[in-house]
């Protein structure tokens, strides 16, 4: 049946790391059946906050391994779960076609952003209150491609008001990965078909008042 | 001899179905959790049978009897002749079981007057009674049919008068409500999972609006009705329809397993379709129609019978099955007629007697299709060639019967009868046999109604080998598309059957040659049209004006299955429907291709817009006021401008008020980031206030190639 999903905590020293590595973690704690996808500190590093397949969001105690706390967030496997840049939310990116906005604190669900393909991964945006979102259907289904070339879009959602306001075009094959850069100014994006797009905004993104 | 190990079955099925509990969870198992198979419950009630069940139930289990009376008084020799005689009548309407007739006798064993037929189900029965209630068997004799279970009911009549309770008045909501609004927005109903939403279109604003939302309010699919007043909705015991600003049940109709329904054109009867599968394969499909009157609900009429005498010619469909439907209705707003086709005859209906019209078929030889015109009782038939007599094509004025033009057709393979929208033309798609018998070729008779004598045109396409994939008539207008060709990529072609100056005759007005496009749809009010290459064509829009006769505009709505206009001819919605998995939902258009909005939704079911109740102007009118729009227009500007500041404050009220919560949110977790924030900065000390990254732009220089050309002086 294979291994139980687990959490592996390593020492990391940096200075010592090339000899360090291999060696045992320091602590493992096993979560409930459901593949884990993503991984992050919380809570001054005293919570880790992990996504499930089967759309689980679950909060942990880094000491003791204690599940503080689990809700199914969404109706299937979340692929990919971003933090916020003032680190008290995330955004989790799930094959039920929508991504949503999570409170760290309560795993509540504070918005949901809507598409019509399964999301594989979104970002939010450190400068604006954008959130992106790439997506597209599974590799393996795609048999009908769009007729104009590059038809996978990176779609931009109002973080507030959770309507969609732009895509871009430009890969061939499902978008995997999104990321903004740090400074707001370009965002990046790599898919199923080998192409890691680095867009930067033109004066339009920061000066047209989209809503 | 090896002993035979005992084995033990649970152990055997546990091993084979390694994930399935053993045997049946007595313990812990809910009633309220079952899911029963769709059509059938298992004869467990559910909740949501708060209806009574009909009458048919009946206590005294003879639901499936009727007593015939008045009967000839007959001697024992007679009995016979006359039980056979009875069984052959009963036998055509339903099945009659074995020795289910019984006539009894009196002293002197003569029959008593009265027989009992038992049919095999209440329905039969009820079928039965309805159409032989008042037969005539000969000059003296006329049938009296009634339900044995009647004669139980009556009986059980109170002696004493009970004046029946007057419920007070209580005022119905305005039926027309959605046609006041001040947007002049138009509503559609979309089904999504197992939602349904009524939804108000609002182009000018790029976004739609919800007018009423209800979860498993269907079984299956809702269904506007032609005027748009009513909103059907389809249940395992019948059929509900409702109406007004909030949308309250108006009526139901019972009709177990009902499966289809048609409105009457101005929505007085609504008719019912079931086909029941027989428990005895050797039996016959049986089909159930009933004609209600929409207002009160009661039902009019049953037509019950065997499907294979209700599939005639173009009722057939695929597999013996029906093309849905069956009984067609006369144009106009008088829902005066309607019609099936039958074995070589039509069988026309009046209302409100909901009888034959004179009692009588019209009797047409070979007939295999029929349309009315949609505007007046006028029938147009197709009969084949029967022996010598050529096939026809006639028009027949009801409820006179007058054939009123009639043209023969020769070396026909194939006929389609195209009326035009409005009832000015009338084209029949004829496929003939070539020279060679071993191929077709394609010509349309053009008939102009409107004209004295009703002038008819013929129209061959220029090249004779080509097929005629798709047909349709400009509403409103006086031409009409066509896509034929051969390839992937077929031509679309535009003829007019007047010409600049009014004078008749079939005119072409040009080709768009090479289009990937499988489906016209014309705007309701004529001069723009939508050519669409949907589903495997992966949804290429074209949206095109026929006046100018130029593209308006090329989209594409990826994976597309339909596209509707909405009844203004102002904006087209196409839709993606859960046939495919992905990409569900619809974009909405306007008129000249520009994309206003999209909304996606999973699973999704049906798109269909609301009808309008037909305008009350004159057609001259409505020219006159298209012609002179500019003008009319300048008056109605200044109030939308104003209606539109308005609706844009809503908008922006609700945003700022999502701003405002959000805000909220941010500000009681601002002492928590904080927090956060000073851990950071705390643990990485110094680094902390470091950029975390540098951008630096470096010049890379790159030799690509060297190359010496010599400089001419």
């Amino acid at each position: 049946m294979g291994s139980p999903p687990q959490l592996h905590l390593v020492d990391m020293d940096l200075q010592e790391f090339g000899e360090r590595q291999g060696s045992a973690p320091k602590a493992s704690y096993t979560a409930p059946k459901g593949r884990i996808t993503r991984v992050f500190f919380t809570d001054c590093n005293r919570q880790l906050i992990t996504s499930h397949d089967g759309g689980w969001v679950r909060r942990w105690d880094t000491e003791t391994g204690d599940m503080l706390q689990e809700v199914q967030v969404h109706e299937d496997a979340i692929q990919d779960m971003q933090v916020s840049p003032d680190g008290s939310y995330v955004i989790t990116a799930s094959l039920d076609k929508t991504a949503k906005l999570v409170d760290i604190a309560s795993l509540e669900t504070l918005k949901t952003y809507k598409t019509g393909r399964f999301v594989q991964s979104a970002a939010i945006s450190p400068l604006y209150d954008h959130v992106l979102l790439g997506g597209g259907q599974d590799a393996s289904q795609v048999t009908t491609t769009s007729a104009k070339a590059g038809g996978f879009e990176a779609r931009f959602y109002h973080k507030v008001y959770a309507e969609e306001f732009g895509n871009v075009r430009g890969h061939f094959g499902p978008i995997n990965s999104v990321a903004f850069a740090p400074d707001g100014r370009s965002f990046t994006t790599g898919g199923e078909d080998g192409y890691v797009r680095i867009h930067h905004f033109d004066m339009d993104y920061f000066t047209t008042r989209f809503f | 001899m090896a002993a035979v190990t005992e084995l033990d079955p649970l152990e055997v099925a546990r091993s084979l179905f390694r994930d399935q509990p053993a045997g049946f969870p007595y313990e812990n198992f809910d009633l309220e959790e079952l899911i029963l198979p769709e059509d059938d419950d298992m004869g467990i009630r559910s909740d949501e049978d708060e209806e009574e069940e009909e009458e048919l139930e009946t206590e005294t289990g003879f639901g499936s009897v009727i007593v015939v009376d008045c009967l000839p008084v007959v001697p024992e020799d007679k009995h016979e002749k006359l039980a056979n005689v009875l069984k052959k009548i009963y036998s055509q309407i339903g099945n009659v079981r074995e020795g289910g007739i019984f006539m009894p006798k009196d002293a002197n064993n003569m029959s008593k007057g009265f027989a009992f037929v038992e049919f095999f189900s209440p329905q039969e029965a009820q079928a039965a009674r309805a159409q032989t209630d008042g037969y005539k068997l000969d000059k003296n004799h006329t049938f009296k049919v009634s339900m044995f279970d009647d004669f139980d009911r009556y009986a059980k009549v109170p002696d004493v008068y009970a004046a029946p309770e007057i419920k007070e008045y209580s005022a119905a909501e305005n039926l027309h409500s959605w046609m006041l609004d001040k947007l002049s927005r138009d509503q559609f109903a979309i089904k999504y999972g197992d939602e349904v939403v009524v939804m108000w279109n609002d182009g000018r604003r790029f976004r739609s609006e919800e007018a009423y939302k209800r979860t498993y309010w269907t079984e299956s699919f809702v269904q506007w009705s032609p005027m748009g007043n009513y909103l059907a909705t389809m249940h395992r015991q019948g059929v509900a329809v409702w109406g007004g600003p909030s949308f309250q049940r108006l009526a139901r109709y019972s009709h177990q397993n009902v499966q289809l329904i048609e409105f009457s054109p101005a929505e007085k009867y609504l008719m019912t379709y079931s086909s029941i599968e027989p428990t005895n394969p050797r039996e016959k499909v049986q089909v159930a129609l009933n004609v209600f009157d929409t207002r009160s609900g009661k039902k009019l009429r049953i037509f019950a019978g065997n499907m294979e005498d209700y599939a005639i010619g173009s009722s057939a469909g695929p597999g013996g099955a029906l093309r849905w439907p069956i009984f067609k209705w006369a144009g106009g707003l008088e829902d005066k007629y309607f019609a099936r086709l039958a074995k070589g005859a039509i069988k026309i209906y009046e209302t409100p007697e909901m009888t034959q019209l004179d009692k009588k078929d019209l009797k047409l030889e070979g007939v295999q299709d029929f349309e009315w015109s949609p505007a007046e009782p006028l029938l147009a038939a197709y009969t084949q060639e029967v022996g010598d007599r050529p096939a026809n094509i006639t028009l027949y004025r009801i409820p006179e019967r007058t054939n009123v033009r009639s043209k023969q057709l020769f070396n026909v393979s194939d006929v389609k009868i195209f009326w035009h929208p409005q009832g000015d033309y009338l084209a029949v798609k004829v496929d003939r046999f070539t020279k060679t018998k071993k191929s077709t070729y394609t010509g349309f008779e053009l008939f102009s109604i409107r004209e004295k004598d009703i002038p008819m045109d013929v129209l061959e396409l220029p090249n004779k080998s080509e097929k005629v994939l798709s047909f349709a008539w400009e509403p409103k207008g006086h031409r009409f598309a066509l896509v034929h060709g051969d390839s992937a990529r077929p031509s679309v072609s535009f003829y007019s059957m007047k010409d600049d100056k009014g004078k008749l005759g079939v005119k072409h007005l040009g080709t768009l040659a090479n289009k990937a496009c499988n489906g016209i749809h014309w705007s309701p009010m004529g001069h723009n049209i939508v050519l669409s290459g949907l589903k495997a064509l992966n949804g290429q829009l074209e949206f095109f004006n026929v006046d100018e006769f130029e593209v308006l505009a090329a989209a594409e709505h990826f994976m597309a299955t339909d596209v509707e206009w909405d009844p203004t001819g102002r904006y087209v919605a196409s839709s993606v429907t859960s046939i495919h998995q992905m990409e569900n939902g619809f974009n909405m258009w306007s008129f000249n291709g520009k994309l206003l909005y999209t909304m996606p939704r999973d699973r999704f079911g049906q798109l269909s817009w609301r009808p309008r109740v037909p305008s009350l102007l004159p057609r001259e009118k409505e020219e006159e006021i298209r012609k002179g729009l500019k003008e009319y227009s300048r008056r109605y500007d200044e109030e939308d401008e104003a209606l539109l500041l308005q609706a844009d404050a809503d908008v922006l009220q609700e945003r700022a008020k999502q701003q405002e919560e959000w805000d909220a949110a941010a500000a009681a977790r601002q002492e928590y980031a904080a927090q956060l924030r000073a851990f950071y900065e705390a643990t990485y000390g110094e680094a902390a206030k470091e950029k975390e990254y540098s951008m630096t732009t470096v010049v890379v220089e790159q030799l690509l190639d060297v190359r010496e050309e010599p400089y001419n002086a």
